[in-house]
């Protein structure tokens, strides 16, 4: 199955990128776009039949690897292999 | 190990530096250089799978790109063999100085509070800065005048030193801030800020004392050569501190 791991900073931390990726849109004329956040995305395959044996674990990794919780938040999803 | 300076140790005026070594580090030179040549010690290269370690003196995490900075600075040089036996070593009272992507190492790694987040300009920065010593009863800064204003380079995209504000006071209430960038009169102004980082801070210490963290590259500033050496107090106090004990 798959897990994918989307990898944000938290909301109080500032985004220096995601900023001026909004001023060079609403430069272009978006307007409407009002806010702009940037994170990663981190795709995992795992060897599992079924999500609860493996979910504790890659939460785990996630915590300790994947994000530095100090200034990131993650959400998980998780798929079956097409 | 490739050993610069004294290759045998049984002097006990010579002390003994761990530089480690993981793959993507490319200031570990300019450590083993200072450490072993300009300040006469006896430095050798850690490979980072290296696992005894306690009998070192000091041990520096030089600066780079360790694993390519890849996910986070810093994020998996923190799970190498070397780093998992550092809270021990510094348990032991031992001294550890990270510089550059060493201190991103500490900080993901938990033996320094806080993060090391991109620069607030979003650009790698390389020049020289100015950075006060705000503390000169430390034992990587003895050898300072309280409030010397130092001219040390900086190499860095992740230099952005944050905490969330009640951690920020606490670790500014129990004085673990070391360096302040400033202006070259020792003004600390937002304009001599070069990363954004919170209350100008560019070097920190634990505290029990012996962890020190820092943007700034002291090393670079070691060999006459290359200008004033500001940087080689840096690694005489920690010698000498390590000497009269």
């Amino acid at each position: 199955m798959k897990a994918r791991v989307y990898v944000r900073l938290k909301p109080s931390i500032l985004d220096p990128q995601g900023k001026t990726v909004l001023r060079a849109a609403q430069q272009m004329g978006y307007d409407e776009v009002q806010q702009v956040r940037i994170g990663k995305l981190i795709e995992l395959e795992i060897e599992a039949t079924d999500k609860s044996l493996v979910e504790n674990r890659i939460e785990e990794l996630s915590r300790k690897l994947l994000s530095n919780p100090q200034m990131e938040e993650y959400d998980l999803e998780w798929s079956l292999d097409e | 190990m490739i050993s610069s300076g004294h290759l045998t140790n049984n002097n006990p005026d010579i002390t003994k530096w761990g530089v480690v070594v993981f793959p993507g580090s490319n200031c570990d030179h300019d450590g083993l250089d200072a450490i072993g040549r300009i300040c006469d010690q006896n430095a050798i290269e850690i490979w980072h799978k290296e696992d005894h370690i306690q009998d070192l003196d000091g041990i520096l995490l030089p600066g780079g790109f360790s694993y390519g900075d890849y996910l986070r600075a810093g994020a998996i040089a923190r799970f190498s063999s070397v780093v998992a036996h550092l809270p021990e070593y510094v348990e032991n009272g031992k001294l550890v100085i990270g510089i550059c992507n060493g201190f991103q190492v500490l900080t993901e790694s938990g033996l320094l509070p806080g993060v090391l987040m991109q620069n607030e300009n979003i650009r790698f920065i390389c020049k020289e800065i100015f950075i006060r010593v705000e503390r000169t009863d430390t034992v990587f800064t003895s050898e300072y005048d309280e409030g010397q204003v130092l001219c040390i380079p900086i190499a860095h995209n992740e230099g952005n030193y944050y905490l969330p504000p009640d951690e920020l006071d606490k670790i500014e209430e129990e004085r673990q801030v070391v360096f302040r960038y400033c202006d070259r009169d020792g003004m600390v102004t937002s304009e001599a800020n070069p990363n954004g980082s919170v209350n100008n801070i560019a070097g920190i210490i634990n505290k029990k004392g012996n962890v020190l963290g820092m943007m700034p590259h002291p090393e670079r500033r070691c060999d006459p050569i290359l200008g004033k050496p500001d940087g080689e107090l840096l690694f005489r106090s920690m010698i000498n501190q390590i000497k009269t004990k």
